[in-house]
């Protein structure tokens, strides 16, 4: 472990945090460690495996696991390597099996992970493995949380809704159905992969609290490919006029808006969709939001996005997704983007969010292109010797803005862009950086 | 009506193919020189331009190998519109992306034709199949190696094929490229 206290390198009074967080190759052993290790991280939705034998194979930071759900229904997640010479026991997508068989000596587990099978059992182990001892690798603590699976190897992490605490809320404005119907979303099939050259914390700070990025995306707003009516801009007027960053420095999370407000202090919190379906929908759910005063979705409606410490980025409406940046060393990263639906959305409407998702986000998004463009070249151009010595400048909005008045534990800007987000999250990542234990 | 290729019009079918495979080539020109706008007359209204996902699936369950439009998240399903607007992003000259531009090299191969469909003896669509090697380098050491196999259906509009259907199958899962900024 590298004996600088990460504390020198991310200065959160001064705004000033070192370039070499974002490309030492020592730092990023120790955050495979230690924060890899203990966080809780985004594995998978519950409609990816819906029925008993269901599997889909996804990644914990650079470590692969299975997510399964087993004869019982109930969910695993599971290291996606056998006990006994570490072949993957799983190299499909996804799928339904009654169990997983290494394909090197033929060990085979069931869908609970238990090793129910060992060729020569009798013959070559004289009936002396205890097989209890040699099931597959499980995390320590699994959340289902309306509908995503999240998952740590740390016994003593706190539980999931402990660990998101008052930082839910937005999580929450992804996961409920528009009209707030709770958890009323799912994913679509097909998850977008693609690997870039950037460090992974570029990705996470971006969602987590860069709203002062907008000469990024000049050229798609010059060509308007939002959701509503054919070339309209992505986001309205009014969010792009709301400037508030909400972020939890004793947890890393952040948000890059302000907090729900009711419905009454609103304005009509969705676009004007051409198609007739989608603008039924969505009328209605309004209605039906103000009817049984759910939790309002407010301006965050229009597109914004966060992220959960360390790696689960989102956004919340337009386009809907989880971004789960998985790091594949200090200058490289795998993305991982699926998109989320209501569970209620008429064929049309379903197909008109699918458009959209691919029109803004993946490799092949108007949006999302320009945006991996920059964290890659800020990652090439930070790596050499000179590079290093000069810290990056996170002085936007420092000083500014103050406790939350409702959401426990959160920070908010006053209503203007703000860097106070991303310190948020480098002071948390630096926390646990330093903590051995 | 759709009707059996006519194996007797041997000299007919040859036109046919080079008049096809001539088209792809003057495509592919275009793209290179990047005369985007021009491009995008190659199809018709109702385009359908699709590049789903490869999965990896167990032996025998290929037919959840490839994302399924419209039900799943493909790279592309786009349409007119949809390719326009890439294209005038393009065009922007602050597509970050793109600028500064890619060299982009297309090798069309492996041109063959799958059905022909004929109107009064007239034909006016076609099935084709065909191999893509696409190349890109950008900046200073950026490659990349796009590889697949194509499904165009071409249709006769005034006189002109246009592109009524483009399916690309991209041979790769975990897509090895930061972007898709280029066309297939």
């Amino acid at each position: 472990m590298i004996a600088t206290s990460m504390k020198r390198l991310v200065d959160v009074d001064s705004g000033i945090i070192s370039r070499e967080i974002f490309v030492n190759e020592e730092i990023y052993r120790q955050e495979q460690e230690r924060i890899f290790t203990r966080a809780w991280l985004f594995v998978g939705h519950e409609s990816q495996i819906a029925k008993p034998g269901d599997y889909f194979s996804s990644y914990m930071g650079e470590d692969p696991v299975v997510l399964s759900r087993d004869r019982q229904g109930q969910i695993h997640v599971f290291l996606n390597s056998c006990r006994h010479r570490g072949m993957k026991v799983c190299r499909y997508d996804e799928g339904n099996t009654p169990v997983f068989t290494c394909p090197y000596h033929g060990w085979s587990y069931g869908l609970d992970g238990s090793l129910v099978g060992v060729p020569r059992f009798k013959e070559g182990y004289y009936g002396e493995l205890d097989k209890s001892q040699w099931g597959l690798v499980e995390v320590a603590q699994l959340c289902n949380y309306k509908g995503t699976i999240w998952a740590t190897w740390d016994p003593k992490a706190p539980p999931f809704l402990e660990y998101l605490g008052d930082f839910r809320v937005f999580l929450d404005g992804t996961l409920d159905a528009f009209d707030g119907e709770d958890g009323g979303s799912e994913v679509l099939g097909g998850v977008h992969k693609w690997v870039i050259p950037t460090n992974w914390k570029f990705v996470a700070e971006n969602f987590n609290g860069d709203h002062y990025h907008h000469p990024t995306h000049i050229s798609v707003e010059a060509v308007g490919i939002g959701p509503g009516r054919t070339g309209e801009a992505r986001h309205s007027d009014v969010q792009r006029h709301r400037r508030h960053m909400t972020s939890f420095p004793e947890k890393g999370h952040g948000w890059r808006g302000g907090p729900p407000q009711s419905l009454d202090e609103e304005i009509y919190p969705f676009p004007r969709f051409e198609l007739p379906e989608a603008e039924a929908y969505f009328q209605a759910a309004y209605d039906r939001r103000k009817k049984i005063g759910a939790p309002s979705p407010p301006t965050w409606m229009f597109g914004g996005g966060g992220n959960v410490f360390p790696n689960a980025s989102f956004h919340i409406a337009f386009p809907r997704s989880i971004c789960v940046s998985h790091p594949r060393g200090p200058l490289h990263t795998e993305m991982w983007r699926w998109y989320l639906v209501d569970k209620n959305f008429p064929d049309a409407v379903k197909d008109h969010f699918r458009h959209y998702s691919m029109r803004y986000g993946g490799p092949a998004g108007m949006t999302e292109q320009d945006d991996m463009e920059n964290w890659c070249y800020a990652t090439a151009a930070s790596k050499g010797p000179i590079a290093r010595r000069y810290d990056y400048n996170y002085q936007l909005g420092l000083g500014h803005g103050g406790v939350h008045p409702r959401l426990q534990g959160a920070w908010v800007s006053d209503g203007e862009f703000s860097e106070r987000n991303a310190l948020s999250m480098y002071g948390h990542w630096a926390e646990m950086m330093d903590r051995a234990d | 009506m759709a009707a059996a290729i006519d194996t007797g019009a041997d000299l007919e079918r040859l036109l046919l193919v080079r008049d096809i495979e001539e088209f792809f080539y003057a495509e592919a020109d275009l793209l290179d020189e990047r005369r985007f706008v021009e491009w995008l007359d190659l199809f018709t209204d109702d385009v359908q331009y699709l590049m789903p996902m490869r999965r990896n699936v167990k032996f025998g369950e290929w037919e959840r190998e490839t994302t399924k439009s419209p039900e799943e998240v493909s790279w592309f399903d786009d349409n007119k519109t949809t390719l326009t607007q890439r294209v005038n992003q393009l065009l922007t000259g602050v597509h970050w992306a793109e600028e500064p531009r890619s060299r982009v090299c297309h090798v069309v191969s492996g041109v063959r034709i799958k059905e022909v469909t004929t109107q009064n003896g007239e034909v006016t669509a076609v099935d084709t199949g065909s191999r893509f090697v696409v190349y890109r380098n950008r900046l200073e050491m950026e490659t990349d190696l796009f590889v697949g196999r194509r499904e165009d259906t071409l249709r006769r509009v005034g006189g002109q094929w246009k592109i009524a259907r483009r399916v690309i199958l991209l041979e790769q899962n975990v897509l090895l490229a930061k972007n898709l900024t280029v066309f297939f």
